[in-house]
């Protein structure tokens, strides 16, 4: 019985993913500076000049040409990663769909940061919600280490699924805070996580051609075989996204056996066991939830904290299961779809319209453009919906959190 | 040795019964490319008529390996494609990139320029047909001044086309060549010159339009001759940085005169209406580039 | 009818002639091939080919006394103005004497 080794190292988010792609034997890196995304890149680079990193580090010119670079190559069998954030996922959109309609297992981190206009380089979620409905897993971490783990995770589940997975990290918060990670061995990722096989058929010798002009109906092709129409490619896409909770479950599950600790799958609870009152979020926000809830315990208030770790495929099921005891849920969204309401907010509503489950939901707008959110101010939105709530009076508005307009 | 018609191998690898139209000029040149390179590559074909040609699923008009990509990526995917194959031990393969005059001096742009930046190990192709045909013949940044397209309609393009290959040389790659498939054994010649160069090839080919140009389908070879013959198209090829003339471009260098702009002009109905100051800008513009290319040529001889 | 047996989860084609289907149907002119003024028939061995190096379908063979697949040749008419011999000439599709 040997001792066990830990390699605790004190580093960023983005050295964390870096750390894990260069674990994962991924084969083309394809990336373009964006603040906060840059250092991952600056890492990869590093890791591949000093020969520790067999890939082939291609030096774009633009986002819109990295994922370019990586749809090429995964498609002819390379495992690939690219990294951005705001604009730079922005600038990159028609690829972003293009990646899923193709189905090619692209793992991408996008690194939280507010959209322009006007320009801001701090954080925020709304650059990868407003990719939402391309068609990815969107699955979102709360600290380094989970940065770590899911970006291992993003591989196998995405050469599963055949679906692209966009691992999320909150922008300074995370990407550039240090934070124990404990780097997972070599030997326990090439047991996690086996060669890619790609499904996508280039090579001479069997001539094919992908993703052509599809027409609106089906058609046969040259053997007589009726061949999908769009809608029916994009019924698999939809339902290739709809079971992918099973092997998004089972990674995690599989992960944690082999390396001791998992992150809860689809969602993830702290305190919630005998919560009558839920703080939901995303990303780093539920850490400082957290804080809020061990302060509000002390208060003797029953509230605990609802952990939303994968965004897409939006995990209804479990989430009714999460709020099925709750009398109300105070969701915290760090973006806004304009003209309605915080995404997650919104979702959840739906998840619950037919499930029979009725908490009160109350959505608050938090931290945008890099606005801090302190645990004191989320302790203040919660108590009001909780007063609210007590007066027999629920708010059902959205309110935004310390604004100060 | 200049191949001869003759001698080209007779392996077709695209497919009839294609959607490109009757007459297309595209069609002559990508029979003769195929046969250069030889199935043993890829191709990444951004929006286009190519795209067309390709077929819709499920059906492929095409006997070589092809993958579709968005407009201005196409030498984005072939940057892809090379590292990719090099990860996965498959180099031999030849990588060639093939788009349009749109997505190639448009939207293209970026993405090519960076490619040739980085020397790329992949050959491009751009098939000319001067302005986006695909889409119904909105002029291009390839589009000759004074031609009528359907976001020039009334007086035809202001301004002169952009010389792509030039702007390929100040990239400083291998090797570049202009063509036409009116001339297919210098097209065969030339792709088969490119395969066995490393390092990024770019390769410009002349597509007359029967639709887009508007002049009869049979005629596209003869049209494809006359534009060689005013010097609208010059054939040559920059290997190393060397200027060489070559097929009838060398021999009306060395033997003959240009035939004046205003003959190729007047049998397209896209120039119909064109006005004499046009035709002069554009003749003067020919001469000029012509008087550079026999310096060229020359010096390297 | 469905289409899950075509087994792909992507779009993926597979190379066909015919891709847009019976394109012989879109000419209104044929080439007709007269072999006495045939520059290879004449001269019993390959010669010239270049109706079938300038045909953009790729639907004349090479061969000497050739022959156009007239399934999908688009009458496009280019055969016969490269002809050097005056062999091609276009007729049209519905003559009373077409071969």
């Amino acid at each position: 019985m040997g001792t066990k080794k830990h390699h605790i190292s004190i580093i960023t988010g983005n050295d964390a993913a870096a750390e894990a792609v260069k674990l994962c034997g991924v084969q083309v890196v394809a990336a373009y500076p964006i603040t906060p995304q840059s250092s991952v890149v600056e890492a990869l680079s590093k890791y591949v000049e000093q020969g520790i990193m067999n890939a082939e580090f291609v030096t774009v010119e633009s986002e819109h040409s990295a994922l370019g670079v990586c749809i090429a190559a995964s498609t002819v069998g390379a495992r690939v990663f690219t990294a951005t954030s705001a604009n730079g996922l922005a600038y990159m959109c028609e690829q972003v769909h293009w990646a899923a309609g193709a189905r090619l297992p692209i793992v991408m981190c996008c690194v939280n940061r507010a959209m322009a206009a006007p320009w801001s380089v701090l954080n925020d979620q709304q650059d990868s919600m407003t990719m939402r409905d391309a068609g990815w897993i969107q699955i979102f971490c709360r600290n380094n280490q989970e940065i770590h783990d899911t970006v291992i995770q993003a591989f196998k589940i995405a050469e599963t699924v055949h679906v692209p997975v966009m691992v999320c990290y909150d922008g300074y918060i995370l990407s550039h805070t240090v934070m124990p990670v404990e780097l997972v061995s070599q030997e326990k990722v090439d047991a996690f996580l086996p060669k890619y096989v790609p499904h996508t058929i280039l090579d001479p010798s069997h001539p094919r051609n992908l993703n052509p002009v599809t027409l609106a109906d089906p058609r046969k092709d040259g053997s007589g075989t009726l061949c999908h129409g769009y809608m029916e490619l994009r019924y698999l896409h939809q339902e290739a996204l709809l079971n992918s909770p099973a092997a998004i479950v089972a990674a995690d599950k599989e992960f944690g056996k082999l390396v001791g600790r998992n992150w809860g799958g689809m969602v993830w609870g702290y305190r919630n066991e005998d919560a009558e009152i839920l703080l939901m979020a995303a990303g780093s926000l539920t850490m400082e939830l957290s804080v809020a809830v061990d302060a509000m315990r002390e208060e003797g208030i029953k509230v605990g904290v609802l952990g939303l770790r994968v965004y897409r495929p939006f995990p209804n099921k479990e989430l009714v299961e999460a709020v099925r005891k709750a009398k109300l849920v105070a969701v915290f969204d760090k973006s806004l779809s304009y003209g309605n309401e915080g995404p997650i907010c919104a979702d959840l509503k739906s998840a619950l319209y037919t499930s029979g489950v009725s908490p009160v939901v109350h959505g608050y707008i938090t931290g945008l453009g890099g606005r801090d959110v302190k645990y004191r101010h989320l302790i203040e939105a919660a108590k009001k919906s909780i007063a609210a709530l007590n007066n027999g009076n629920p708010v059902k508005e959205t309110e935004w959190v310390n604004v100060q307009i | 040795m200049a191949t001869k018609i003759l001698d080209l191998p007779e392996e077709e690898y695209m497919l009839p019964g294609n959607r490109a139209c009757a007459g297309c000029s595209l069609g002559i040149g990508f029979r003769h490319i195929l046969k250069a390179l030889g199935g043993n590559c890829i191709f990444t074909v951004p929006a286009s008529c190519l795209t067309v040609l390709g077929g819709m699923y499920p059906t492929s008009s095409v006997k070589v390996p092809w993958m579709n990509v968005v407009f201005p990526s196409s030498a984005a995917a072939a940057s892809g494609l090379v590292a990719g194959l090099k990860a996965t031990g498959r180099e031999d393969i030849t990588v060639v990139a093939m788009a349009g005059d749109g997505g190639t001096a448009d939207i293209g742009i970026q993405a090519l320029s960076g490619a040739a930046e980085r020397n790329t190990n992949f050959i491009y192709i751009c098939y000319d047909n001067e302005a986006y045909m695909n889409t119904g013949t909105q002029r291009s940044g390839s589009t000759p001044i004074g031609a009528r397209t359907t976001t020039t309609p009334a007086f035809g393009k202001q301004q002169q086309a952009k010389d792509v290959p030039k702007i390929l040389e100040a990239h400083g790659i291998p090797y570049i060549a202009t063509s036409c498939p009116s001339f297919p054994t210098d097209l065969y010649d030339k792709v088969k010159k490119a395969v066995g160069i490393k390092g990024t090839r770019y390769m410009h080919m002349c597509a007359p339009c029967p639709s887009g140009w508007q002049f009869p389908a049979k005629d596209t070879v003869e049209i494809g001759r006359m534009a060689v013959e005013c010097g609208a198209v010059v054939l040559y090829e920059i290997e190393d940085g060397v200027f060489r003339l070559t097929s009838r471009s060398k021999k009306l260098a060395e033997q003959g005169e240009l035939q004046p702009v205003r003959e190729y002009v007047s049998v397209q109905g896209r120039f119909k209406g064109i006005e004499d100051e046009t035709i002069e800008a554009m003749q003067s513009w020919i001469n000029k580039r012509w008087t550079e290319c026999i310096k060229r040529d020359a010096e390297n001889r | 009818m469905a289409t899950r047996d075509c087994g792909q989860e992507s779009a993926m084609s597979t190379p066909c002639i015919g891709e847009a289907g019976h394109t012989g149907d879109w000419r209104s002119v044929r080439p007709k091939f007269d072999e006495t003024k045939c520059l290879a028939v004449k001269a019993g061995r390959p010669a010239c080919f270049q109706c079938w190096a300038y045909c953009p379908e790729g639907v004349i063979k090479k061969e000497i006394g050739t022959e156009v697949d007239l399934d999908y040749c688009k009458g496009c008419g280019i055969c016969a103005e490269v002809c050097p011999a005056g062999a091609i000439t276009m007729v049209p599709e519905n003559a009373e004497d077409a071969e």
